[in-house]
């Protein structure tokens, strides 16, 4: 393992704090600097591996097995929990629920959140307020926020008594136990709670939107509307992207919400890749078929930001990923 | 200042050392500390008064008889604590020193691996006084928890309500509940209330049927086998589905839960807005909790499942449960000791006094003076056969794919049939 000349992060790293076996007498500055390398990448490097890395390569091995958790790894069944996992129809509604929630919140979300954000970016009384007001939902906890809207969406609960007040009482639909109904309730508590993020996300990219474009544009007679549709909304292209990205993995990876409000239900209606793992894996002692789900929901995730980096995300990260130090 | 920083990055390295080691020291959170003092962890069910305070009690209480003890007692919600925590706590390898223990094919599993204290020989005075309830906390013969509480379920019941609509005796067959139920809708009001959104409580529906239209042989074989192939299987979910249909349940049920607040299914109950509701002994308790005035109210009345004409089930037969307590392998004696104070006449008898659930050891039966509870002793005393709870009694996988499959025919999605092939699906993965 001798080092060459363009030393990564990486083998700086495994080679320790001494790089032995080199015949050329490393300067005290540079040993130092390894020393430095070691001391701050280690902690967070010892975390992720025992945390992240472990845990993932051990549910891979227990997803070959059957196994309820107690004992030793025995009945090696591989690959019984993946067949079964993909020809249950509950778990193939879960991931049909995973990408009806992804869909909409591309279709749906994005936009709302794009236009809010141009709103909120416009000089107006309140501007302040109205920003905290949206962010608020994002900041409050998901156990807290679920139980409140679960409390809410009570059959003849505030809500619908709200709805009545305005005249909407007609309206009114058993919010969470009507099946075709709860998965929409779902995708409205989730937009209710993680717009104000995408809204400060947006924010946060109009804020590097050059002015004078904008103010070349209106001197040559565009309109408002076409100055956001030809000139901002093209500039923010890198921080929708982003948004997309982080938004189609929260959607594939949806649990906590779902978790507190319908606990998957009813009749696994709103069960996702992830509730469906827990209910399997913790829940009926099944560990090792809860890990081949878990791998599975692994795979789809991986596969999916792997391709969107390579093709979506390229332009957006190019030159953001140094290829070594020193 | 090269060598200051050196300095500090050393100074911060053995901060983070140190940080590593007091974490991995974490798991030794219990047990002697080896200057005698012991530290005992005690996780169960009792999240609500009174069984919260009474238990609070009973640990300060054996923390003044034994000066170097010390109790971390603390109440969870029963399903959170028996599907989740203990289990991951058990294979985590860091369990509660004394820990609910439901009994039947779950507290199976955890002695065949190995994590449960064999306590036969500690006990044998309150197995005499326990008698034959404590069966279901046995393998093999072999004592690995003591129940504190057994009872049975039934019908809990308003009966201003039942008067309001002209009912003037609660039913004995499924026509006259079938009954009943009409002449509540037709006085407006809401006759039953589930908690179908957490699964059990209208799973339990099934079960009682199961239970009044198979014979005692037929249950009784097909625990120990997972066989339920007899139609005896299917016929109870064609009657669950019959049932259903008279749309007798509050409105939204699917989502309902079984007793967290004014909403559940319990609260409903509590609060006089339905007539009644399928549940276990510990009603009153879960009720008492949920009233203004943290009292259980006058209005409560029990009848078991009524038998089903014609069926071959026993008429009289009861499904019905406990909670006990086990102590972890690897627990300190002063567990077993613990233990042997819970089941004291006297923590017993107050036990049965706080209404809480029906006490285990003969000397405390006297000590249950609330009616609601001497209705469901009396119950249990006219009943020829008592069956375990049949998800505790299948285990978690059968007894999660059977649950499942009783939410779906409530949820109007899957058939009879389908319920007993989930079932034996799911058997056939275990």
């Amino acid at each position: 393992m001798t080092l060459t000349r363009t030393e990564t992060v990486g083998s700086a790293v495994s080679a320790g704090p001494t790089p032995a076996g080199r015949s050329a007498r490393p300067s005290r500055a540079r040993r130092r600097k390894h020393l430095e390398i070691a001391l701050f990448v280690g902690p967070a490097t010892i975390v992720y591996v025992g945390f992240v890395l472990v845990p993932v390569v051990l549910a891979a091995v227990y997803s070959l097995y059957k196994w309820n958790g107690f004992g030793p790894l025995t009945d090696f069944n591989f690959p019984d929990n993946y067949i079964r996992a993909l020809t249950d129809p509950v778990f193939v509604g879960a991931i049909g629920h995973n990408l009806f929630i992804v869909v909409l919140s591309l279709v749906i979300q994005g936009p709302v959140a794009i236009g809010l954000a141009l709103l909120l970016n416009r000089r107006m009384r309140g501007r302040t307020l109205l920003r905290v007001v949206i962010f608020i939902p994002y900041v409050l906890s998901e156990v807290i926020a679920g139980l409140s809207w679960k409390l809410l969406l009570q059959p003849d609960g505030p809500f619908d008594a709200f709805l009545s007040a305005i005249g909407l009482g007609g309206m009114s639909k058993l919010w969470l136990a009507d099946s075709d109904v709860v998965l929409w309730t779902m995708f409205w508590i989730l937009t209710w709670k993680y717009i104000g993020f995408a809204i400060i996300l947006f924010l946060a990219g109009l804020q590097g939107v050059p002015e004078e474009l904008s103010e070349a544009a209106a001197i040559d007679g565009a309109s408002w509307w076409q100055i956001q549709r030809h000139i901002t909304i093209p500039l923010l292209g890198p921080t929708i992207r982003i948004w997309a990205f982080l938004s189609i993995i929260g959607s594939l990876q949806l649990f906590d919400m779902i978790w507190v409000v319908t606990g998957g239900g009813p009749a696994g209606a709103t069960a996702t890749m992830a509730t469906y793992m827990v209910q399997f894996g913790f829940q009926r002692n099944q560990l090792g078929f809860g890990s081949a789900v878990a791998v599975i929901l692994f795979i789809v995730s991986l596969i999916f930001a792997l391709v969107y980096q390579r093709f979506v995300l390229r332009r957006d990260l190019a030159g953001s990923l140094t290829q070594g130090v020193g | 200042m090269n060598r200051r920083s050196t300095k500090r990055l050393l100074a911060g390295a053995a901060a983070v050392g140190l940080a590593v080691a007091a974490l991995s020291g974490c798991s030794a959170s219990s047990g002697d500390s080896g200057d005698g003092k012991v530290t005992l962890t005690w996780w169960h069910n009792g999240n609500q008064d009174p069984l919260k305070g009474l238990w609070e009690d009973v640990a300060a209480e054996f923390e003044e008889a034994n000066p170097n003890v010390t109790v971390e007692v603390t109440g969870y919600q029963n399903e959170d604590l028996q599907k989740t925590l203990i289990p991951n706590a058990l294979r985590s390898n860091d369990p509660p020193d004394l820990f609910q223990a439901w009994g039947g094919g779950e507290l199976k599993d955890q002695v065949a691996a190995g994590y449960v204290k064999d306590i036969s020989d500690d006990v044998t005075d309150e197995l005499d006084a326990i008698g034959p309830t404590v069966s279901g906390w046995q393998i093999d013969g072999a004592t690995y928890a003591l129940p504190f509480s057994y009872g049975i379920e039934g019908f809990w019941y308003n009966k201003d309500l039942f008067a309001q609509a002209g009912i003037t005796a609660p039913p004995t067959t499924l026509d006259e509940l079938n009954d009943d139920v009409a002449k509540l809708k037709s006085a407006g009001i809401v006759p039953i209330s589930v908690g179908a959104g957490d699964k059990w409580p209208a799973a339990h529906w099934w079960y009682n049927f199961a239970l009044k239209d198979c014979s005692p042989e037929t249950l009784t074989k097909a625990q120990s086998t997972h066989d339920f192939s007899d139609s005896c299987f299917t016929t109870a979910g064609e009657d669950l589905e019959t049932f259903l249909e008279t749309e007798p349940f509050n409105e939204g049920f699917l989502a309902t839960p079984a007793q967290q607040g004014a909403g559940s299914s319990a609260g409903l109950l509590a609060s006089g807005k339905v007539a009644m509701e399928l549940m276990g002994h510990w009603e009153p308790g879960v009720i008492g909790g949920l009233t203004d005035d943290k009292k259980v109210p006058e209005f409560l009345g029990w009848f078991n499942f009524p038998g089903i004409e014609g069926a071959a089930g026993d008429p009289t037969a009861a499904l019905g449960g406990g909670d006990g307590f086990a102590c972890s392998q690897q627990a300190p004696p002063e567990c077993v000791e613990l233990l042997k104070y819970i089941m004291s006449p006297d923590v017993q008898k107050r036990f049965g006094e706080s209404g809480a659930g029906i006490p285990t050891v003969a000397d405390a039966a006297d000590s249950v003076v609330d009616p609601n509870l001497q209705m469901v002793l009396e119950g249990k005393q006219n009943a020829s056969y008592v069956q375990l709870w049949l998800d505790t009694a299948y285990g978690a996988t059968v007894g999660g794919a059977m649950n499942d499959g009783i939410v779906n025919l409530f949820a109007g999605k899957g058939s009879p049939k389908d319920i007993v092939t989930g079932m034996q699906d799911a058997a056939a993965t275990e």
